[in-house]
């Protein structure tokens, strides 16, 4: 590892960009943590690739400063060593080969027309090497923004919404190709507009909405915010309804009994045996992160300004 | 520097652009050399400037004119080439990854400045062959002898070639500094078919702004061969060689900084 593990693999310290009247990035502070995949995670528009782009030196951050490692990208000697990125599926010249285009670069990260070829491979598209990319689907222009991103087998790695554009087969295989990275120890810095896509790979998530932080923590921690939902079921469905209403907990019917959400199930149990209310089903359904990452970045005017 | 000099070679040969506007280039140039090699010795035809009867030049000069075609008509080709290796980045998107690899961006312009001048080089040679291929037939034919040995005209061909590689550096700085393609290429043509050719005869027919006209890029490159398509249709003020290549290259720096300092400095979104 280039980097000593005191270090962070990125450090994001009071980053702001400003279009105009518009506040892309706001006052935005985060760390990725060496050796770990970190999920970048925000809706459409919230601000995720404008501070990538500040991240890797594309665009000059109106206030605030990020690191790679212990300085600047652009501050790096080589700075396609220390990280390799994959910010647009589209950004290939058409005409070129999906080898020449890797090749082109090559020069620059030095790296062989050897290791072209191995990373070509690594990201399946060795049958199509030699293809015009003109004629690649989205899901492989994807594939060798990835295999770009890995040319110079970087200790560092920041994919931009990797997974748009890929058929659900991809998404699985990208899903593979994460977890991999992250065990050979790899950072990875990976955005999403959707949690779904990376929550089974990564070990934190940085949460944005509209150019702000609202989270950021583990993973688990995530899961912490998030309410458990009990499935619950008895012969009397208006004396479920009651103890509902009775605890205060929000339910929405589903087929012969209730949806409550807020509430694990020893809870729902419990209070039933004591309000001797019968019960045929009892179903933990598990915590949905999803609902978490949509409440966390939901517009202020369906949430207060509490998010944090 | 090595690197991004290789770097951007490959971003040429990766691509078909380069041989099929070569292509079309030593075509184009080859088919003006005959036709315009015909028309300057016809002795019956009004060639431009020419009275009627009268062929419009002979012997050297006319080979001369015809072989300077490589400036006067040519030079649109190494211009729209060396822009694209600007405008075809942000076209496309790839500026983002050559910057990622680079993010030094007056490097990544100097990287393709120089590269220009072997593509230029290139450009010339071809510009060469093909006004001679297309030129020398017929001045033999139809005029006083294609001159092919004489030094005024070795002189041209030389030069010629030469200016084709400033023309390409030029290219290069002017895509840097107006990164959209379709709009550069526009500019690229309609100044060098239109535009300058007007001005050229316009300014020369204005006493007082008659000089001037000597200090546009097409009438420097014309300086500097030696001779000129226009000077036979009557714009008369011309440059010393090293007063060209200084007005050239003058063009070629200022269009790079310009773009170093504005469209360069921009953040990439």
């Amino acid at each position: 590892m280039v980097l000593g593990m005191s270090t962070a693999a990125i450090t994001v310290e009071g980053l702001t960009k400003h279009f105009g009247p518009v506040t892309a990035v706001d006052d935005l502070s985060f760390t990725v943590r060496t050796g770990a995949v970190t999920g970048f995670l925000g809706p459409n528009g919230s601000g995720k690739t404008t501070t990538l782009r500040m991240v890797l030196g594309l665009m000059s951050p109106s206030a605030g400063r990020a690191r790679v490692g212990d300085r600047p990208y652009v501050e790096h000697a080589r700075p396609g060593r220390v990280v390799g990125s994959a910010l647009e599926a589209s950004s290939f010249h058409p005409g070129r080969s999906g080898l020449d285009h890797l090749r082109v670069y090559a020069p620059q990260v030095g790296v062989s027309d050897a290791r072209c070829r191995e990373v070509i491979d690594l990201v399946g598209l060795g049958a199509a090497a030699r293809r015009r990319v003109s004629g690649y689907s989205m899901g492989m222009r994807q594939r060798l923004g990835l295999a770009t991103a890995l040319l110079t087998d970087p200790p560092t790695i920041v994919l931009d919404e990797p997974a748009n554009g890929l058929d659900p087969e991809g998404i699985v295989w990208l899903r593979g190709f994460l977890r991999h990275l992250a065990e050979e120890g790899r950072s990875v810095l990976v955005s999403s507009h959707v949690l779904g896509e990376v929550q089974s790979t990564v070990d934190d998530v940085v949460v944005i909405a509209r150019g702000r932080l609202v989270h950021a923590s583990s993973l688990a921690g995530l899961a912490d915010l998030a309410e458990h939902t009990t499935y619950v079921e008895g012969p009397d469905r208006a004396a479920v309804a009651r103890l509902v209403e009775q605890h205060g907990w929000s339910a929405e019917a589903s087929g012969a009994g209730w949806l409550v959400a807020g509430a694990p199930a020893p809870l729902v149990g419990g209070a039933a045996h004591a309000a001797g209310v019968e019960l045929h089903e009892l179903t933990p359904r598990g915590r949905d992160l999803e609902e978490v990452f949509l409440r966390l970045t939901a517009p202020p005017t369906t949430q207060g300004e509490d998010a944090r | 520097m090595r690197a991004a000099l290789l770097t951007e070679y490959r971003k040429l040969v990766s691509t078909r652009f380069w041989w099929i506007l070569l292509i079309v280039m030593a075509g184009y140039l080859a088919f003006l050399a005959a036709v315009i090699a015909f028309s300057v010795n016809a002795e019956s035809g009004d060639g431009p400037g020419g009275a009627p009867g009268m062929p419009v030049a002979s012997g050297v000069e006319a080979a001369t004119i015809v072989y300077s075609l490589i400036n006067a008509i040519g030079y649109v080709f190494p211009l729209v080439i060396g822009s694209l290796a600007m405008t075809s980045e942000f076209r496309h998107g790839t500026i983002t990854q050559s910057l990622l690899v680079e993010p030094r961006r007056g490097v990544l312009l100097a990287a393709k400045l120089l590269a220009a001048v072997p593509l230029g080089l290139l450009y010339g040679v071809v510009a060469c062959v093909a006004v001679v291929v297309g030129g020398a037939p017929v001045l033999a034919l139809v005029g006083d002898g294609a001159f092919l040995s004489d030094s005024e005209v070795l002189q041209v061909l030389a030069y010629g070639a030469l200016v084709t590689v400033v023309w390409a550096a030029i290219g290069v700085a002017f895509g840097a500094l107006v990164t959209n393609q379709v709009a550069a290429i526009v500019v690229i043509i309609a100044f060098t078919q239109f535009v300058e050719p007007i001005a050229r005869v316009g300014l020369a027919s204005v006493d007082g702004l008659a000089g001037a006209a000597a200090y546009l890029p097409g009438a420097a490159a014309d300086a500097v061969i030696g001779a000129s398509f226009f000077a036979s249709m009557g714009s008369a003020d011309v440059l010393s060689r090293g007063a060209g290549i200084a007005v050239l290259l003058a063009y070629a720096a200022a269009l790079a900084l310009l773009a170093r300092w504005t469209t360069l400095r921009r953040d990439l979104g």
